[in-house]
């Protein structure tokens, strides 16, 4: 417990996400099977089921330490964590010389059994074991008896950690880590065993995302050497068919194939060896608004009503492996060529919107005039504007600037991650409406970059609500901080260099466009990314400017 | 009963009046006619140490040890300050004062005042652990002891402050791996150089980067015979940061000073910095756990070793401390004074 109690203090010394991944990999590495999996299991979040109550440790702390209650009182409302509380309150341990239990030996043969106990008896144990500990050890033993370390870790970032420490691809690690498991030894081995290849049919490859365009068309060159597409207001996934099994990816890396059957029904006649990306959208004769489709997000199983008023299709828009080969380096136009020509083989030439592959339409444009008139229709057309990919461009894993540019209609949005909540004002008085959201810097640090109100639906705002006071890591006044975990569209008027902000920027009237459930706190904008677009103004007026 | 705690049931001075009460200027010995850290202008005044919550200008007279009144004349440019040694004894009218090592910044004093065979002491801020930079605290015999109890709570115990040091050195180090400079936030009077003073063995000949206002003390102390090592003013001449260590005060966080180092790793060296929620809430990348003030140990074995019968408390949680001397048999009572402690300006 030694190694997972330093493990503790050097996470919680540091906001950078790659410092976090960095320590757990270096846990993960040399940890026996069984601590590694009651590792996975603590800093994914899981808890044990409460073994002693709150009130019930406080005595046992009154008790166990030379001071009146008040005082220890006094203490626990001036810290305010009761963990930490009993780390600084008690006398440092003398070192008693005696072997720590292994974090497993810990929880199996201390922890747990104490649910066995009667009340007298666990108060012996317990403060038996805080005199054993030196500061950090009880606070760490404390935490894991009253409930979640909140150490400001996703199970996204453990499963990056594991694939650092055993050299494998994270969305096998994330495939393992899907379902359910306990943390047993046997678990643990398995979920850092080697990749054969063989078993990890589902594998989708990295996704790659687009920048935000940043300059004018008139400077990326020639419009022949472009291809437009329609900037979906959908979920980007993955699907790979691969040995008569489907497997529908998020961009999250989560495996959301059973809740779009209707999906994995026209999947398969897909020949194996296919992955396709594309955007999964509502789709009725046409693509219905992204509000129907959030009736279908956040639910495991859709029933036959909902499937039947909404019907979701995968908008394919790229190959990336055909025939079992992986074609990601081949040039953009020649994926394309590849995916029009399965669409046809597949529905013998009939109309596509009918075939298990419905095409992401290309624009066809012939100078970047007549492409903005194009996105200017974008809002009537109920899609976020336009998508140009270079014609040669590889597939390349996670973002890259100049392959893919996403030309919003919005001038400017990003997408960020929400870090603080704060109760907001009259009748939302009782529930976190007023947000925080970051991105990280080039070292992965997480700065704030605006603070939002609206844009939330109330059901939507009642559902963060809830998870925001689920996963409050740390209250100071009003405001809480949370995990970084959950990913906002965020959409905003101006931007300008301020050096009263942290993150040296201000955005001008930022609001939320949407709640992004597909997407993983990893993958959002840069601060880089947001500062480019000082400079690149919005893209309309500089491209009029250059014409005129 | 006596709001103030002021007037005693035992002690009384000779002509039935407290040796110490507290009026609207601050504690005041009227026997003698002299304020200790007198929060307004008085003629006669006796100074614990230079910081801003006991220091204050306008009066006509002050009173301090010899080694603070380098510094309280930079604190109060042109005041009237009249050095005493340690130890040395002052009279004022039928009233004895002298004044006694507090350990808490450089010529930082207790205030002993005597009269009559009775003995008050005045802790002013004080701490019990070692610091290279002044006089090491001294316990002074008293009847009635006025002390502080900035951190009087039981989870407040400070770590050995070697150790501390080695934590900011480990952090530098692996600040200047990543190309990063490491800005120390830390009060300017008193913290910076003590800090400067632990680090010496870390620096391998590097000078350490300071801001104006650590500077200025810097030089105080210099000049006061305190041993500190090579110091750069932040801004003389082209510096590459990247690598560097800099000591600022608090208040530069956020300014447009900080600018020049592009992207930099913050700490904070306060006794705050030991709960983690204080840690997270400032905003730091860093905290670290060092204090001038005495930790809840320290407090209460000083308490004990002046052999006071009466203890009477300022600053912070001087009425828990008090409550708890109460019910261990002490005649104890808060005081409330306008000195802020390690709390002043450190969480709004
Ligand atoms: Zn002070
Ligand atoms: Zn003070």
């Amino acid at each position: 417990m030694r190694r997972f109690s330093e493990l503790y203090q050097a996470l919680d010394a540091t906001t950078s996400t790659n410092a976090k991944v960095a320590a757990m990999a270096d846990f993960f590495r040399g940890a026996p099977p069984a601590d590694g999996a009651w590792a996975v299991h603590f800093l994914a979040g899981r808890r044990l089921k409460r073994l002693v109550g709150g009130a019930r440790l406080r005595r046992m702390l009154v008790e166990a330490s030379d001071y009146p209650e008040w005082l220890v009182l006094a203490c626990y409302a001036e810290v305010g964590d009761l963990a930490e509380t009993v780390s600084l309150l008690l006398e440092p341990a003398g070192a008693d010389g005696a072997a720590l239990p292994t974090l497993g030996e810990l929880v199996e043969q201390v922890l747990l059994p104490l649910a066995d106990c009667d009340e007298a008896e666990q108060g012996r144990r317990v403060v038996d074991w805080w005199r054993r500990l030196d500061r950090r050890e009880r606070f760490l033993f404390t935490k894991l008896l009253t409930g979640a370390l909140r150490v400001g870790v996703s199970q996204l970032l453990v499963a990056r950690a594991l694939a650092a420490a055993f050299d494998l691809p994270r969305s096998v690690i994330q495939q393992r880590l899907m379902g359910d498991w306990q943390p047993s030894p046997a678990f643990f081995e398995a979920l850092t065993r080697p990749d054969d290849g063989s078993v990890e049919i589902s594998r989708p490859y990295p996704f790659f995302l687009a920048s935000p365009l940043d300059r004018p068309t008139g400077s990326l060159g020639a419009p022949g050497q472009w291809l437009a597409e329609w900037k979906w207001d959908g979920i980007r996934a993955q699907l790979v068919r691969r040995r008569g099994q489907t497997f529908l990816w998020s961009r999250g890396e989560e495996l959301i194939t059973p809740r779009f059957p209707e999906v994995e029904a026209l999947a398969e006649r897909l020949p194996d060896g296919t992955v396709i990306d594309g955007e999964l959208v509502g789709w009725r004769d046409g693509v219905l608004p992204f509000a129907a489709l959030q009736r279908r997000l956040g639910r495991k199983r859709v029933g036959p009503k909902l499937l039947a008023e909404v019907p979701v299709r995968l908008l394919a828009y790229d190959c990336l492996e055909i025939g079992g080969r992986d074609i990601r380096g081949s040039a953009q136009a020649v994926r394309r060529a590849t995916l029009e020509d399965l669409a046809r083989r597949l529905d013998g030439g009939t109309d596509a919107a009918g075939g298990p592959l419905t095409l992401s339409p290309l624009i066809d444009f012939t100078d970047w005039d007549a492409l903005a008139a194009e996105r200017a229709r974008a809002r009537e057309l109920g899609v976020e504007g336009l998508m140009l990919k270079r014609g040669d461009a590889a597939y390349e894993a996670g973002r890259r600037r100049g392959g893919w540019w996403k030309w919003k209609v919005d001038p400017y949005a990003i997408d960020a991650v929400l870090i603080y909540a704060q109760a907001g004002h009259g009748r939302r008085a009782s529930l976190f409406t007023d947000y925080t959201f970051a991105v990280p810097d080039e070292h992965g640090e997480l700065k704030p970059i605006a603070k939002a109100y609206s844009g939330l639906t109330d059901a939507e705002i009642r559902e963060l609500d809830r998870w925001i006071r689920r996963h409050t890591l740390e209250r100071f006044g009003p405001v809480r901080s949370v995990p970084a975990q959950q990913v906002f569209e965020i959409a905003f008027e101006g931007i300008a260099e301020s050096s009263r902000h942290k993150s040296g920027l201000s955005l001008r009237f930022p609001r939320i466009v949407r709640w992004r459930r597909d997407a993983d706190a990893a993958s959002v904008d840069t601060l880089a990314d947001v500062r480019r677009l000082l400079t690149a103004g919005r893209p309309d007026p500089v491209a009029a400017a250059e014409d005129s | 009963m006596d709001k103030t705690g002021l007037v005693p049931a035992s002690g009384v001075a000779p002509d039935g009046i407290a040796l110490i009460e507290l009026t609207d200027s601050g504690l005041y010995c009227r026997a003698g006619d002299f304020h200790v850290d007198p929060w307004r202008p008085v003629a006669n005044a006796v100074i614990t140490h230079a910081h801003a919550d006991h220091a204050r200008a306008g009066s006509a007279r002050y009173l301090a040890a010899a080694p603070g009144c380098s510094l309280l004349r930079h604190r109060l440019p042109g005041a009237a300050v009249e050095p005493v040694d340690y130890g040395e004894p002052r009279r004022f009218g039928p009233v004895t004062v002298s004044l006694h090592p507090a350990g808490h910044v450089l010529g930082s004093a207790q205030v002993r005042i005597e009269h009559g065979g009775e003995v008050w002491v005045v802790s002013g801020d004080f701490k019990r652990q070692a610091d290279p930079t002044c006089a090491p605290f001294e316990v002074v015999p008293a009847d009635v002891f006025i002390t502080e109890a900035t951190f009087a709570l039981p989870v407040y115990r400070w770590p050995d402050t070697a150790t501390v040091a080695q934590e900011v050195a480990d952090w530098w180090a692996d600040n200047a791996r990543r190309g990063v400079a490491s800005v120390l936030f830390c009060y300017a009077l008193g913290k910076a150089q003590r800090l400067l003073a632990e680090l010496a063995p870390h620096l391998d000949g590097r000078p350490v980067f300071t801001h104006g206002a650590v500077e200025s003390i810097n030089a105080v102390y210099r000049e006061a015979g305190v041993t500190l090592p090579d110091t750069r003013r932040v801004g003389d001449g082209e510096q590459d940061y990247r690598e560097a260590l800099v000591l600022a005060p608090p208040g530069a966080g956020g300014s447009s000073w900080m600018r020049r180092f592009g992207e930099a790793a913050t700490g904070f060296a306060s006794g705050w910095m030991l709960l983690r929620g204080n840690r997270r809430r400032r905003g730091y990348d860093r905290g670290f756990v060092v204090s001038d003030h005495a930790d809840w140990p320290g407090l209460i074995d000083t308490v004990e070793a002046t052999g006071a019968a009466r203890v009477l408390t300022t600053h912070g949680q001087s009425d828990l401390l008090a409550r708890y001397l109460a019910e261990r048999g002490v005649a104890a009572a808060a005081v409330a004074t306008e000195f802020e402690g390690e709390g002043d300006a450190t969480l709004q």
